[in-house]
């Protein structure tokens, strides 16, 4: 029988290069949103840094190791990215597959934030928005999530059905700030 | 006329443009009003009402004459000011109001029946009969009044909306903002300053006065360029704050392109900034007001400050031969200016008795101007000075009647200026908007000393509120005169003297204002249109509200001025709306399948934000209607394919998912056992139908509920508000997968024989009956199917992760096209579901409770939910409530309309005879006529009667007879079997 052929959400429609900034779609990554049940944090926070080597982070917060990151993704819910979730951690939370939700784009390059003004409301300069800071927010008319991975890395996330308008919307404002030189 | 020397423009940079078809050149540092001036154009528009003559007024944002169009075609842009509009090459601008031409108006015809068109005219005499008003009156106005017109084409130029942060926002950069901005800088504070012009420094600019002995404009532009090189501060030229909103966030324009010779490919014209700072200094300076006389509006009569603008920043003598007039000392150091340029100055007069001048040109304390003479340009002006009238040559007056500060901002969040006596202004009321410091001559402080000093002030007292300690910058010496003001507003007379130069209003319309009882400040501005024209009046405005005080006998702080409100000055719709043109205006959803579909040639329709395929066509069918029937065909007959992933899936897990299920459905779910799928009802709080949908039971604890494609995001914030609010105590965890997985309905006859092709383990016999459902391994993909049908036949629902989806839709299409079906749109999708009878939005439109859908039986009776105390309300079970039936055509002429409303037969189709509606309607290929369901008073025990069915709408009427709610294979044989 014939194979299932993966597509990525952004397609063909990246990575592009335009002035300063670079938009790439991140890799496929598995992806899990994990919800403690009730009381339970601790314990999948022990879980989870028994099996990845990671603890919860905070709310406005992720943290990152070999190969993974685990972002606050929203009142008790964090999503875990890189690897399948490790033992012990469905006996404390709901565990939901994301892996296929999301849309990525990296964006880098240090004119990343002025192209982000355009499109989000909050402050996302490095003063503001450190590195390992994550936001639940929206980007022009989308629900966005955003976190800083590097100095000069944001990671914008989308609804995968709107990863068309996504890329729209980047390319539109990079241009914008390309065009002031 | 040009000067020989002198200003800030690059005498080296030529730039050629176009003004009302004549070429003319300038250089680069000139604004289209300079550049007019220094070719000796008098002339640049004509007025609203009167189809006067005017020239250019001011040299700033207040400029309420000389405005006009840029370029042409779709790009073109009106009601440009003048003074604004930076030169730039092979720039093109138009008069506007005006026909044949600016120099001979035939409209001017209103000029000379302005003594019976005045202001309430229209009020007065457009009023019989009735309906001319709107049909002819008004639209006969609407041209013959007006400034400059949009083109009606689509706007191709591009625009921009941008956030901003800081800690301090600056509002202007003459010397009290660049001091403040220079303070809090230097104290390591996130800072933006924003101004308006192109240039920053404000009055440095414009005057003669120096700072610690050099040219104020060379210290404006050390400290603008130390500014810039500071990594904490952003310089914002060319950027006019429009607005105060809640909460530190402030309104700005960026004029981004307007300037450039060549726009470079993606660079906004505009950028619409959105600022939210800690704090801010409002440093906006202040506005120069005239003196209203008779024929004040004269080509060549301008405000003062605007003259020695041009004289000192643009190099440019506005006239050969200039009169001054005022009652400040601005006129002397207008005069000042004028002579040190070589202008030759024909009279300086000087409305306060007393005062002194050591100026060598002819002086006339205590006098005031009565008159202004000229046709297409200021001749002569006429005075009155030691109780004797005479006449003096002049091409230009220099007019000033002191200076407004600029407290419309610190008005924006409903405050009120409060009036001092002192400078005969009002001044920004303390703490009008809170964290806003306005100082210098926004705040009624007009020496260049005093707003140094001020801007300093203001922002170690913003400083202190940010936590940081503002340094001890050293003061650059400056002049510090003090401001001597005698308050003259209108110069008394017979003839017409201008208020509101825009809107074409004079004294003798603010007095009939106040003789008509208009005499709140409110009424007068609305009677009299004063400060409506797009300049917001701001060169009027005090004046008229002066002269309404006198003639209503009040004081002027007792008059109070109108509401100020944002935005400060005009803001182009594509600027605000940036990005939101066309498809920009909502995001698009794509399904998995939308490329494949495309291909197909299948036509999209929006579903909520989402794109579905309506019909997938074939070749030789000439209608929608053949290609649905044929779709229809392949599921009632073999095996049709669609994406359902639009629905909202949501995953509900924990130890208390089932006892939250029973709370918010009718129906019981904490009995569904793993494996199976229920069919459920949620009530909003009111006991109306929300929202309905299958939920699946995958294991112990964990649920997926389904929503429809509509109601997904508030079915979702409906849960999270029971899971927080309602029931905190359960412990309930839930996430959307819509986006996880990509959904397929495969239905027909064939869909048994059809998916055991695709799955890797095909079902055995037995597996899987109805409402059943489990995981799958679908072409080495690990899914999901439900048996599940929203069609009436055999059908299942099968999911993959989304990244499969593309690959799964095609091959399922490949598949089914080889078992005589294929894929099939929305209309076919709707017509399976209207012969069945089964249910979307629009019967659930909000309105309706399950007894009106027939569906009491899904309400337990043995368990609290949402919605069921307000659901057993008398009126909502009253049996003659309108209530869902199916209908069938019965007579010659076969139509079923949704919309169309429902009457007895022998009722006439009148509102109050009405029994009901017909919510969706269709052809069903199946039973070869079309059905349609709709609510109607007592319909389940009408059933056999005929109705009316009028819709009055598209002027239809037809015969129609009462059906059960099924009209296809009713016991469900195929569904199950």
């Amino acid at each position: 029988m014939a194979e299932l052929i993966a597509l990525s959400p952004a397609g063909a429609a990246l990575p592009k290069r335009i002035g300063a900034v670079t938009l790439t779609e991140a890799p496929f990554a598995p992806m899990t949103g994990i919800s403690p049940h009730a009381g339970e944090v601790a314990q999948v926070s022990a879980a989870l840094e028994a099996a990845h080597g990671l603890a919860l982070p905070g709310p406005g917060r992720m943290l990152s190791g070999a190969g993974i990151e685990v972002l606050w993704f929203g009142r008790n819910r964090w999503l875990l990215i890189g690897a399948a979730p490790g033992d012990g951690l469905a006996a404390h939370a709901a565990l939901t597959d994301q892996s296929d939700a999301w849309v990525s784009v990296i964006v880098q390059g240090a004119a990343g934030v002025d192209v982000l003004a355009r499109l989000v409301p909050v402050d996302l300069r490095p003063r503001a928005f450190a590195e390992g800071s994550v936001i639940r927010t929206e980007l022009f008319h989308m629900p966005a999530a955003i976190a800083r991975t590097g100095a000069e890395d944001l990671r914008v996330m989308c609804f995968r059905s709107m990863a068309g308008t996504l890329v729209h919307d980047l390319v539109t404002a990079a241009e914008a700030v390309a065009a002031r030189g | 006329m040009r000067l020989k020397t002198g200003g800030l423009i690059d005498r080296g940079t030529a730039l050629r443009f176009r003004f009302d078809g004549h070429d003319y050149t300038g250089f680069r540092g000139d604004t289209l009003a300079s550049a007019l001036l220094a070719n000796d154009i008098r002339v640049v528009g004509r007025s609203f009402k009167y189809h006067r003559p005017r020239g250019v007024f001011s040299a700033g944002s207040e400029e309420p004459n000389a405005l006009v169009t840029i370029g042409r075609g779709a790009g073109a842009e009106p009601n440009v000011r003048a003074t604004m509009q930076e030169l730039r090459a092979d720039l093109e601008a138009r008069p506007q109001n005006c026909w044949p031409s600016l120099h001979w108006d035939l409209l001017e015809v209103n000029d000379w029946a302005s003594r019976f068109i005045g202001a309430g005219f229209y009020y007065k005499t457009f009023m019989w009969p009735r309906k001319f008003w709107e049909w002819v009156y008004e639209p006969a106005i609407r041209r013959a009044a007006g400034l400059g017109a949009l083109s009606g084409a689509h706007n191709p130029d591009r625009y921009e909306k941008a956030y901003a942060h800081c800690d301090l926002l600056v509002i202007g950069a003459g010397p009290a903002g660049l001091m403040a901005a220079l303070t809090a800088a230097e104290a390591g504070a996130d800072v933006i300053l924003a101004d308006e012009d192109a240039l920053p420094g404000g009055r440095l600019n414009g005057e003669r006065a120096t700072l610690d002995g050099g040219a104020g404009s060379d210290w404006a532009a050390a400290a603008v360029a130390r500014l810039r090189a500071m990594p904490n501060v952003r310089v914002m030229a060319r950027t006019t704050v429009t607005g105060v909103y809640d909460q530190g966030t402030f309104g700005a324009l960026e004029r981004v392109g307007h300037h450039l010779d060549d726009r470079p490919r993606g660079l906004p014209l505009e950028c619409f900034w959105r600022i939210a700072a800690k704090r801010a200094v409002l440093a906006a300076g202040a506005i120069e007001r005239p003196v209203a006389f008779a024929g004040n509006d004269r080509p060549g009569v301008m405000l003062a400050g605007a003259v020695r603008t041009y004289l000192n920043r643009y190099g440019v003598a506005p006239g050969r031969r200039v009169a001054v007039f005022g009652n400040t000392d601005e006129a002397h150091r207008t005069a000042a200016d004028l002579v040190a340029a070589g202008v030759h100055v024909t009279a300086l007069i000087d409305a306060r008795p007393d005062a002194r001048s050591t100026l060598s040109v002819p002086f006339y304390p205590g006098g005031v101007v009565t008159g202004a003479e000229g046709r297409l340009g200021l001749e002569s002006v006429r005075f009155e000075a030691g109780g004797r009238s005479q006449g003096v040559m002049a091409d230009c007056l220099a007019v000033s009647g002191g200076w407004n500060p600029n407290v419309h901002l610190t008005c924006h969040l409903n405050g009120r200026p409060v009036w001092d006596d002192g400078i005969a202004a009002f001044v920004p009321a303390p703490g009008a908007v809170p964290g806003l410091i306005p100082c210098g001559a926004a705040a009624g402080v007009f020496s260049t000393a005093g707003c140094l000093a001020d801007g300093a002030r203001a922002a170690a007292e913003a400083l202190g509120g940010l936590g940081l300690t503002a340094p001890d910058l050293p003061q650059p010496e400056a002049e510090d005169a003090p401001y001597r003001i005698r308050a003259l507003w209108a110069v008394p007379g017979k003839r017409r003297a201008w208020l509101d130069l825009q809107n074409d209003v004079t004294v003798k319309d603010v007095r009939g204002a106040a003789q008509e009882n208009f005499r709140s400040v409110e009424h007068m501005k609305r009677y009299t249109t004063q400060g409506m024209a797009p300049d917001q009046g701001k060169t009027s405005n005090l004046a008229a509200l002066a002269v309404l005080a006198d003639a209503t006998g009040r004081g002027i702080a007792q008059t109070g001025t109108t509401t100020y409100r944002p935005p400060y000055t005009p803001v182009a719709i594509a600027a605000m709306g940036a990005g939101a043109q066309g498809k920009g205006f909502a995001p698009e959803r794509r399904t998995t399948s939308d490329q494949a579909s495309r291909k197909r040639g299948a036509p999209m329709i929006e579903a909520g934000l989402w794109y579905r395929p309506s019909y997938f066509p074939k070749g030789g069918e000439r209608t929608w209607r053949e290609s649905c029937d044929r779709e229809v065909g392949w599921v009632r007959n073999a095996v049709g394919v669609t994406d359902v992933s639009t629905l909202g899936k949501i995953d509900i897990q924990g130890p208390d998912a089932g006892a939250f299920l029973d709370f918010v459905y009718t129906g019981t779910f904490s009995t569904l056992k793993p494996g199976r799928v229920r069919y459920g009802i949620m009530l909003r709080e009111d006991g109306h139908v929300m929202d309905d949908g299958t939920t699946a039971c995958l294991g112990e604890g964990h649920y997926l509920m389904t929503t429809t494609t509509a109601a997904a995001g508030p079915v979702m914030r409906h849960l999270e508000f029971v899971a927080q609010v309602l029931r905190p105590e359960l412990d309930v965890q839930m996430v959307s997968v819509t986006e996880q997985w990509a959904q397929f309905a495969v239905a027909g006859p064939g869909s048994r024989d059809f998916l055991n092709g695709v799955l890797d383990a095909p079902m055995a016999e037995g597996d899987f009956p109805f409402m059943a459902c489990g995981e799958v391994s679908v072409m080495g993909v690990q899914g999901r199917l439900f048996r599940i049908s929203f069609s009436g036949e055999h059908a299942y629902e099968i999911a993959v992760p989304a990244r499969y989806g593309d690959a799964l839709f095609r091959a399922l299409v490949t598949r089914a096209e080889g078992m005589g079906g294929g894929a099939y749109g929305m209309e076919a999708l709707n017509v399976l579901r209207l012969e069945k009878g089964l249910l979307t939005h629009a019967e659930m439109h909000g309105r309706v409770t399950c007894h009106d859908l027939g569906l009491s039986g899904l309400m337990s009776s043995r368990k609290d939910y949402i919605g069921r105390a307000a659901a057993a309300r008398p009126g909502l079970v009253d049996p003659e409530r309108e209530r869902l039936v199916a209908l069938h055509p019965v007579g010659i002429e076969k139509r079923l309309l949704p919309g169309a409303h429902l009457f007895a037969h022998d009722a006439p189709a009148v509102r109050e005879a009405a029994e009901g509606y017909v919510t969706s309607a269709c052809h069903s290929p199946t039973l070869g006529h079309p059905i349609a369901l709709g609510f109607l008073k007592s319909g389940p025990e009408r059933l056999g009667e005929t109705l009316r069915m009028v819709d009055h709408l598209r002027g239809v009427e037809t015969w129609c007879v009462v059906r059960p709610l099924c009209s296809y294979d009713p016991k469900g044989e195929r569904t199950r079997g």
